[in-house]
């Protein structure tokens, strides 16, 4: 799958997106987030506040106990700012 | 009848009195046209008076952001009996006194026009997948979002 990030998020990975082939106890998002955090310290800053990062799949926003399987692109992003 | 909904995200800078115009050209049913147009100033959102910015950066999520904006769009049109809606959104380096966003509501009378223009508004602040980067002389930094704005998109929330 193809992993987004965006704003701070993608600031601290250092990334705007990479592919990602998560293993299969990698369910939801909160999941995804927390195996996330363990692939370096940069990830781990991106993601040291989960319940603050907002995901979405294939471009519709989702709540984080959100299962993963099918989902072509996943983003991360912080509360939205725009307007 | 299909109501006319236009949606861009842009770059450039955009014409409020132009987008008013084409959304009631040739029209003889429209009563009521809102605009809300959102403009960048110079003080930081959360600073001290004086605190000045010399920019925001808009980051946003390109694919996304149109979909989720028509969303809503399709959303204010299945709840007011609009004749026509207008969304621009910027993207980019924008400076103090510049456009931001630009939401446009037509309808045969005002309550419906005056709604669905802050139930857009509202909805793009938390919904749409926009984040603004504040540039100032003692740096940068990413602008924090606000409950307040969490709590208006939410008095719209159907129960």
């Amino acid at each position: 799958m193809k992993v987004l990030y965006f704003a701070w998020v993608r600031e601290r990975v250092g990334k705007a997106e990479e592919a990602l082939d998560p293993p299969p106890a990698v369910a939801t998002v909160a999941d995804l987030i927390a195996w996330l955090s363990q692939r370096g310290d940069e990830y781990a800053h991106a993601f040291e506040k989960p319940k603050v990062i907002r995901a979405a799949i294939d471009r519709i926003h989702v709540k984080q106990d959100t299962a993963i399987a099918g989902a072509r692109e996943i983003a991360f992003f912080p509360p939205m700012t725009g307007g | 009848m299909t109501v006319p909904v236009t949606i861009r995200l842009q770059e450039e800078d955009f014409d409020v009195a132009r987008e008013i115009a084409a959304l009631s050209r040739d029209r003889t049913d429209i009563g009521a046209v809102v605009s809300f147009s959102g403009i960048c100033r110079s003080d930081k959102a959360d600073g001290e008076v004086g605190d000045a910015i010399a920019a925001l950066v808009l980051e946003h999520y390109p694919g996304m952001a149109e979909e989720e904006i028509a969303r809503h769009a399709e959303e204010a049109v299945a709840r007011w009996p609009l004749t026509g809606l207008t969304v621009i959104h910027r993207f980019g380096r924008i400076v103090p006194g510049d456009n931001i966003v630009l939401v446009v509501t037509a309808s045969a009378h005002r309550e419906a026009a005056f709604h669905a223009a802050e139930f857009l508004m509202d909805y793009l602040k938390t919904r749409a997948p926009f984040w603004k980067r504040e540039e100032g002389s003692a740096g940068s930094g990413w602008v924090d979002a606000h409950d307040r704005d969490d709590a208006a998109a939410a008095r719209w929330a159907k129960s």
